[in-house]
């Protein structure tokens, strides 16, 4: 049986430092797996030598049991694998639309001559881009549409700032997403909010989604499965309740209980 | 929106003394600068009114006018009380222009009796009899104390006329003076349209205007200005007002008079305006083709000549009979495809090792580029094939089959670097909206990010790089055909450089700027080989070049005519104070309150 994404004894190192080491795990289609992990743990590591922007040491990623290893990260989103950032990383100064429009670029094909002489394929092509960004950024409410589409992405607040990474993401056409965790800096209702919207991602479009997550309660409302990765290494793996009452995991967040020696 | 308060006019002797000497001081470095560096007795030259003005007194003049106008002004902040200009600032402006004056004193002084023509070459009796008006030291000092004064008082004065009258006497002036420098252009044009009687009546016989008509010029100019004030801006807000069909109309009919006149104006218009114009619009496609790789696609490329140079030699090789090693004298139109073709390769070529630079890197990487061109076609190693140093003489002109156009038929020359232009002008506006111009933007702002979301940055970054040299090299073809030669020394750095300015001072990234650009530096300071109106500055346009720059980065830096997106993002705090003036974000009210709040919820 072939999984999505399998990662086999995946290791990255940085000079001495062993940023991942025998990471293995597979990614089943239509999962929600959450990674998570002190800080340092090599989560968003993880993240960017899936998305090919570092490069592994050792090991290999299969994803639809071809290997992305070594691929370029445009090729790999290409392939179907498209991600979000930590600390919001939007094109600010393109409109909201236009980000969301440049993010299709890997699903169109328009080139040069279809520009310069204007022709059927191309304006077809320009419409269809449009509608789609505007159907993607209609999935977050009124936020980002209306007005909004013609402003320059720096002028969004925060959370909006997060939805519109989500957005350009969904954008790629994705068949695996990689959050990385989307509801830091957001309040309670939003993250409620948002939790939910990461639920409707799998459900109506169809993703398969990684995610980086601090917020335990998110972690809980919407994985299937837990990893929880410690200074590069797996230490557990299973479900939300399995993983919090392991005692590894329980160390690893606040450290080994203080022997009592009387 | 923005309210000041106003308090009454401070007292007339409660002056600021430290901002008076330091602007005072400021502007006698400023006038003793202009002086030695030669300019006044360059530009005495050319005269303004005949003979009161001329351009290098001008030149002086209005230095003591700008700095009176900024010691005298105030700065306006939301909500704080400015006191009414009035007396006392017209006295700021006064005292700043006497002290300013100082400078030109001993400027006079020391070269009334010391002699250091050694290390400052326009130090001398020129430059003194120039400053004294030839009528001895005491004259000259009293009487650039008193001019100076007056014409710091007068800077300051402008902010005591009501804005009418300000709008009157500065385009009085600014109009006559205009009217003035246009002279040539002028001339040439009166005899297309038969108006030589015009000129004539207007121009003194030695060049300027004469004392009457200058009071004409002012007067006419100042009434138009009069008139024609917020006509313009209601027209332009009507405009875009529009909607739908009607605003495709008015759109139509914008497009087909601007096309008219530039189509028809140079069938009237003589050899003069015409080799102008063939200049502005050569250094336009070079400036369009910039435009695209640093203004669209962020690659900051300092070498861009090189593929000017492969575009005018390749035509010239290509259609010169005296070309030294390989001459199929073919006609220009095939010349310049084949052109278009092997700049591209050298797009190509030149890209593929720069383009997985970043930044600084880059830039140096192709500055080096630049010069690598040139000195191969200037050295011996290649002299067999490209004539080394001696370049590539007798290219003819351009056979269009049904006619054709010598390089020193200018009408002829305008018209073709019109219709490349035009050409290069559809191509950048295509591209920019298109799938590979969003991709050029994505670049530019987030190399790694625009790579993560599936754009092939080494492709798009090396279309950009082939682009940006297809339209150098139909400018130099153009060039070439024109000049009838090329040398490799008509490459220089220089070039890309002064290419590189068109663009900043115009507006990065945007079209309508870097037209604009061409004109004001290109039509009116010149090219680095290629005389503009003002013809007479000569090697000074380069300093002027550089002050423009400096002080368009400083108080502009989106360019005189800025793409939407260059200047939201220059000034990003004034766009979000507008936006949440406008209430934009109230639907966001709950995202605003917690963008600070960072980590909530359960983290652990």
């Amino acid at each position: 049986m072939s999984h999505l994404l399998e990662i086999k004894d995946l290791q990255v190192t940085f000079g001495g430092l062993n940023a991942l080491s025998g990471l293995n795990f597979h990614i089943d289609e239509g999962e929600i797996v959450s990674v998570i992990g002190p800080n340092g743990a090599g989560k968003t590591t993880f993240f960017n030598t899936i998305s090919g922007l570092v490069e592994p040491t050792s090991g290999d990623i299969l994803f639809e049991d071809e290997s992305i290893r070594g691929l370029d990260p445009n090729q790999v989103t290409a392939l179907g694998i498209a991600r979000t950032f930590q600390n919001v990383r939007l094109f600010p100064n393109m409109t909201i639309m236009e980000n969301v429009m440049v993010a299709q670029h890997c699903r169109t094909s328009q080139n040069v001559i279809g520009a310069l002489f204007q022709t059927k394929a191309f304006k077809k092509e320009e419409e269809e881009i449009r509608e789609n960004a505007k159907e993607i950024l209609s999935f977050f409410g009124s936020r980002l549409v209306g007005y909004r589409l013609d402003q320059p992405a720096f002028v969004l607040s925060y959370a909006n700032r997060r939805r519109l990474e989500i957005a350009r993401a969904m954008a790629t056409r994705p068949r695996l997403m990689l959050l990385d965790e989307p509801v830091a800096g957001m309040n309670p209702k939003e993250t409620a909010e948002l939790t939910e919207l990461i639920g409707q991602l799998r459900s109506e479009w169809g993703f398969t989604i990684v995610m980086i997550e601090h917020d335990m309660r998110v972690v809980r409302d919407v994985s299937d499965r837990v990893v929880v990765l410690d200074h590069g290494v797996p230490i557990a793996q299973g479900s939300y309740d399995e993983v919090s009452i392991n005692p590894d995991v329980v160390e690893a967040y606040l450290g080994r209980p203080v022997e009592n020696k009387s | 929106m923005t309210e000041i308060k106003m308090a009454p006019a401070a007292k007339v002797l409660d002056q600021d003394w430290r901002n008076i000497f330091r602007w005072g001081a400021i502007c006698a470095i400023t006038l003793v600068f202009i002086s030695l560096v030669g300019m006044p007795a360059k530009l005495d030259l050319r005269l303004i009114i005949n003979p009161t003005l001329s351009l290098g007194y001008v030149s002086l003049f209005w230095i003591p006018v700008m700095f009176g106008f900024v010691a005298s002004t105030h700065i306006a902040l939301e909500g704080m009380e400015v006191s009414r200009p009035g007396m006392r600032d017209v006295l700021t402006g006064l005292f700043t222009g006497l002290t300013g004056s100082f400078g030109l004193v001993l400027l006079i002084l020391g070269m009334n009796n010391f002699d250091i023509t050694d290390p400052l070459v326009n130090w001398g009796p020129p430059l003194l009899d120039l400053l004294t008006t030839g009528r001895g030291i005491g004259t000259g000092i009293l009487g650039w104390m008193a001019a100076s004064a007056f014409l710091g008082m007068a800077g300051a004065s402008l902010h005591v006329l009501t804005p009418l009258l300000r709008r009157i006497v500065s385009s009085a002036i600014l109009g006559m003076i205009s009217i003035a420098i246009l002279e040539d252009a002028i001339d040439d044009l009166s005899e297309g349209f038969r108006l030589e009687w015009l000129v004539d009546l207007i121009y003194a016989k030695r060049g300027g205007l004469t004392n009457k008509s200058a009071i004409i010029v002012a007067i006419v100019m100042a009434a138009v200005s009069v008139l024609a004030q917020g006509k313009v801006k209601k027209a332009k807000a009507n405009f875009f007002a529009l909607e739908g069909p009607a605003r495709k109309k008015w759109s139509v009919v914008l497009f087909a008079g601007t096309a008219a006149v530039v189509i028809i104006l140079p069938m009237f218009a003589g050899g003069y305006v015409n080799s102008l114009l063939a200049n502005v619009g050569i250094f336009l496609l070079l400036a369009l083709g910039l435009n695209i790789v640093v203004g669209l696609a962020g690659i900051l490329d300092l070498g861009y000549v090189a593929f000017f140079a492969v575009g005018g030699y390749s035509t010239a090789v290509l259609t010169s009979p005296q070309s030294p090693w390989f001459a199929p004298e073919i006609g220009f139109v095939p010349a310049l495809l084949v052109s278009v073709v092997l700049a591209g390769i050298a797009g190509l070529a030149i890209g593929a090792p720069v383009i997985r630079m970043r930044g600084d890197y880059l830039a140096i990487v192709t500055l080096g580029f630049g010069e690598i061109i040139r000195l191969l076609f200037m050295s011996d190693f290649l002299k067999p094939y490209f004539g080394g140093a001696q370049g590539i003489v007798n290219v003819p002109g351009v056979e269009l089959g049904f006619l054709t156009i010598s390089g020193t038929d200018p009408k002829g020359v305008f018209y073709l670097v019109l219709a490349f232009s035009a050409l290069a002008i559809y191509i950048s506006w295509r591209l920019q909206a298109s799938r590979l111009g969003r991709s050029w933007m994505a670049i530019r702002e987030d190399e790694q990010v625009a790579e993560a979301m599936g754009i092939n940055t080494v492709n798009s970054k090396l279309m950009a790089f082939v682009v940006g040299a297809v339209l150098a090299s139909f400018a130099g073809s153009i060039m070439v055909a024109r000049v009838g030669s090329v040398f490799p020394n008509s490459f220089m750095i220089l070039v890309s450089i002064i290419i590189l300015v068109v663009v900043i001072v115009g507006g990065m990234g945007s079209i309508p700027g870097v037209i604009v650009g061409s004109f004001v530096l290109i039509g009116v300071l010149g090219g680095p080989r290629q005389p503009g109106l003002l013809q007479e500055f000569g090697q000074l346009k380069l300093l002027i070049y550089g002050a423009l720059l400096v002080f368009m980065m400083l108080k502009r830096p989106e360019g005189l005519v800025p793409s939407a997106r260059r200047s939201q993002e220059l000034h990003q705090d004034e766009f979000l104070q507008d936006a949440w003036f406008k209430g934009d974000d109230e639907a966001d009210g709950s995202d605003e309150q917690t963008a600070s709040a960072e980590g909530e919820g359960a983290s652990v």
